[in-house]
């Protein structure tokens, strides 16, 4: 018969030196764990203060390589649909998801805004008003409208990596946000966490899928497909780290803006003629 | 992946609801887990002696119920084949890299409380059980661990006494931590709020209490056995208590958001009028908070003019209508939340699947599971109270000499 606790009661010597030993590894162990915590952290608050310098365009000794940056200028959008055929065909995205789409706003004289993008614009707009469901009469011209092209923010405080279990979302030195699709479980927390919808789970993978600014392409110096193929200029995508670069020109000379600011994610796709409507 | 139908301006990947009823079922098994704990512990721990008829079971119900827990997350994941990535390689800023830690905590604490709840009589049926089989298994139980001298008993108690009161609190994090998935998303303003841990953990508590008076009135009814009105009475005050904290931080996060009037007020006055009426207005609301508050309450302040049987129906209407409650309030936060898009500007129709790997089917089959992990366990261990009660026929000897034994029946206090 085994017998584990066939010892006398224990003695308050013994107590207090247990007390003593375990307060010793708690004191030993919480400290180590407050080191880690405070190494992890400065690591952070310093990829945090690089990553904002460069995608600044302010070029520091420790910056090697390009840093990405995305200019979408809404001024000059024609609603045409080339960048989101581009990016399907480039990139085999599933039907029913769009890694990037353009948004058609439409203000009505009574103060309504319209937003719609069937099948993300893939089609482009053509000069077809949009449905109001509205009687004949009140139906009038509208007093305004423009398009927004939008697509992954690639934000430096992105909520998407910092959701992701198992660490399938990443960003690259270069800046540039990216899922590993070997790593990633398909749990759609990502999903959820992306304040612009830019991702979805991907129906033929299982895994979570988003706009990858072309990074097979951009590595290789050519462009992400939108900016190729838009007809408009529109989409301006380059090295902000490198001073000379149009997209530094361009964020150097323009006051620009980007997508709910208010959510702290800083993102790297600044716009320019951002209106309040957009959310 | 479905298409679903959408109104208004619903951003292009959003035309689909990525979390469905699985996702449903996941908190509202883990709340399960969460209260049956907790009413176990507060025989266990806090001394309510009243409870102790249903401490066992309560305990016996939280482990079924926290076996089957993953398995609604496995039948969501795109590839479950990766799950124990989250514990291999966790991404230490993701709340829900926690779960797999969190988990095996918890479920390591519930076993070996349970174990050594049991052990007195797993060491007696070792040797006592009828059959052969019987006794190697409870053998195996035993862990090889024979010793059931007072000092070894009380030994028990000590160990059990400091797990349950860590257990408290694990139970308390386990489920504050599933309502923080959801509070930590600031992209989605519905479920964005530092309330929505607290407000998950009193639902779960609600959940579990409810589920374990509803258990233990139909077992004892159906096994014509008599109900212990005071450990009823006890269970539903309790009930009354954590509906009415719960209830009231459910309005009052409403009328925050109502109040403040952000600019996502717009939308989610939308969801909640209509997309969400039926089931947070009346089915939350009316039929499982108000009425069940109504019934619980009547049974508490009038237990002396209403007689015991009465308050039983009574409580065991309401316990059907808190289960019904928290389903409704888990489906308004997982569903709901995702039922509008982040454009702000338009919704989704959420369309239940009823076959499929998250289908109907499945869900229903996963919520039977810890139903069945109940009956296996109470083929093995004596779910209500103590050797005095073991069935007949589970014995060696037709009539077993109970009079040396009653000594290690109770396991509590003497």
């Amino acid at each position: 018969m085994t017998v584990i606790w066939d010892k006398p009661e224990i003695s308050r010597r013994d107590f207090f030196e247990k007390c003593a030993e375990a307060g010793a590894k708690t004191f030993v162990f919480g400290g180590l764990v407050v080191t880690t915590a405070k190494l992890l952290l400065a690591q952070d608050a310093q990829d945090q203060a690089g990553a904002r310098a460069r995608a600044e365009g302010v070029s520091g000794k420790d910056v090697k390589g390009p840093i990405y940056g995305f200019v979408v200028d809404t001024n000059k959008c024609i609603g045409c649909g080339s960048c989101v055929r581009a990016c399907r065909d480039e990139n085999n995205v599933p039907e029913g998801f769009n890694r990037t789409w353009v948004e058609q706003y439409t203000f009505f004289p009574n103060g309504e805004v319209v937003v719609n993008s069937p099948g993300g614009g893939v089609d482009g707009f053509g000069e077809k008003l949009p449905d109001r469901n509205m009687p004949e009469e009140l139906n009038q011209l509208p007093v305004r409208g423009f398009f927004v092209p939008k697509l992954c923010n690639h934000c430096i405080n992105t909520p998407c990596i910092q959701v992701c279990p198992v660490g399938a979302s990443y960003m690259t030195k270069e800046g540039v946000v990216l899922v590993d699709e070997q790593t990633c479980v398909g749990c759609g927390y990502c999903v959820q966490a992306c304040p612009f919808g830019s991702r979805y789970l991907n129906p033929d993978t299982n895994t979570a899928d988003k706009c990858t600014w072309c990074y097979h392409r951009i590595t290789k110096g050519l462009k992400p497909a939108c900016v190729v193929s838009c007809p408009a200029k529109a989409r301006i995508f380059g090295n902000v780290s490198d001073p000379t670069s149009e997209i530094s020109r361009i964020l150097a000379t323009n006051r620009t803006q980007v997508l709910r600011s208010y959510l702290g994610t800083n993102p790297r796709t600044r716009y320019l003629g951002l209106d309040s409507e957009v959310m | 992946m479905h298409h679903f139908v959408t109104q208004g301006y619903v951003l292009p990947n959003q035309a689909h609801i990525y979390w469905t009823m699985m996702i449903v079922l996941y908190p509202y098994i883990t709340g399960i887990v969460a209260g049956a704990f907790i009413i176990s512990s507060l025989h266990h721990v806090f001394d309510r002696d009243e409870l102790k008829p249903v401490s066992r079971f309560a305990m016996l119900m939280a482990l079924a119920f926290l076996l089957c827990a993953p398995l609604p997350l496995l039948a969501h994941l795109g590839h479950p084949e990766r799950a124990l990535n989250i514990m291999f390689t966790p991404n230490v800023t993701s709340a829900m890299a926690g779960f797999g830690f969190i988990y095996s905590i918890y479920l390591f604490i519930l076993t070996v409380e349970i174990w050594l709840l049991y052990r007195v009589d797993i060491v007696f049926l070792s040797t006592n059980a009828k059959s052969e089989m019987m006794r190697r298994l409870y053998w195996i139980l035993a862990l090889g661990v024979t010793d059931i001298s007072e000092q070894a008993k009380a030994l028990d108690r000590r160990v059990m006494l400091f797990l349950a009161a860590i257990g408290v609190p694990a139970a308390c994090f386990l489920h504050g931590y599933v309502g923080f998935l959801f509070g930590a998303i600031k992209a989605n303003p519905w479920w964005a709020s530092p309330l929505m841990p607290v407000i998950f953990l009193l639902s779960a508590i609600v959940s579990g209490i409810a589920m374990v008076v509803v258990c233990y009135l139909v077992v004892q009814w159906v096994n014509g056995r008599p109900v212990d009105s005071a450990c009823s009475q006890s269970m539903m005050e309790s009930a009354w208590y954590f509906l009415t904290v719960d209830v009231a931080l459910e309005g009052l996060e409403l009328l925050n958001h109502a109040y403040m009037a952000n600019h996502d007020w717009d939308i989610m006055k939308h969801l909640i009028s209509d997309k969400l009426f039926v089931s947070l207005f009346v089915v939350q609301f009316l039929v499982g908070s108000v009425l069940p508050f109504l019934l619980l309450g009547t049974a508490v302040v009038f237990k002396d003019r209403i007689p015991a049987g009465v308050r039983n129906v009574m409580g065991f209407v309401s316990g059907l209508l808190l289960l019904v409650q928290v389903l409704a309030m888990r489906w308004n936060v997982v569903v709901g939340g995702q039922m509008y898009s982040k454009s702000f500007r338009g919704f989704v129709d959420f369309r239940i699947d009823i076959y499929g790997r998250e289908g109907l089917f499945a869900v229903l089959l996963i919520f039977s599971l810890p139903f069945v992990a109940m009956l296996v366990f109470s083929r093995i261990l004596p779910l209500w109270g103590s050797i005095a009660t073991f069935p007949k026929h589970w014995l060696k000897e037709a009539d077993p000499t109970y009079g040396p034994l009653k000594s290690y029946s109770s396991f509590g206090r003497p």
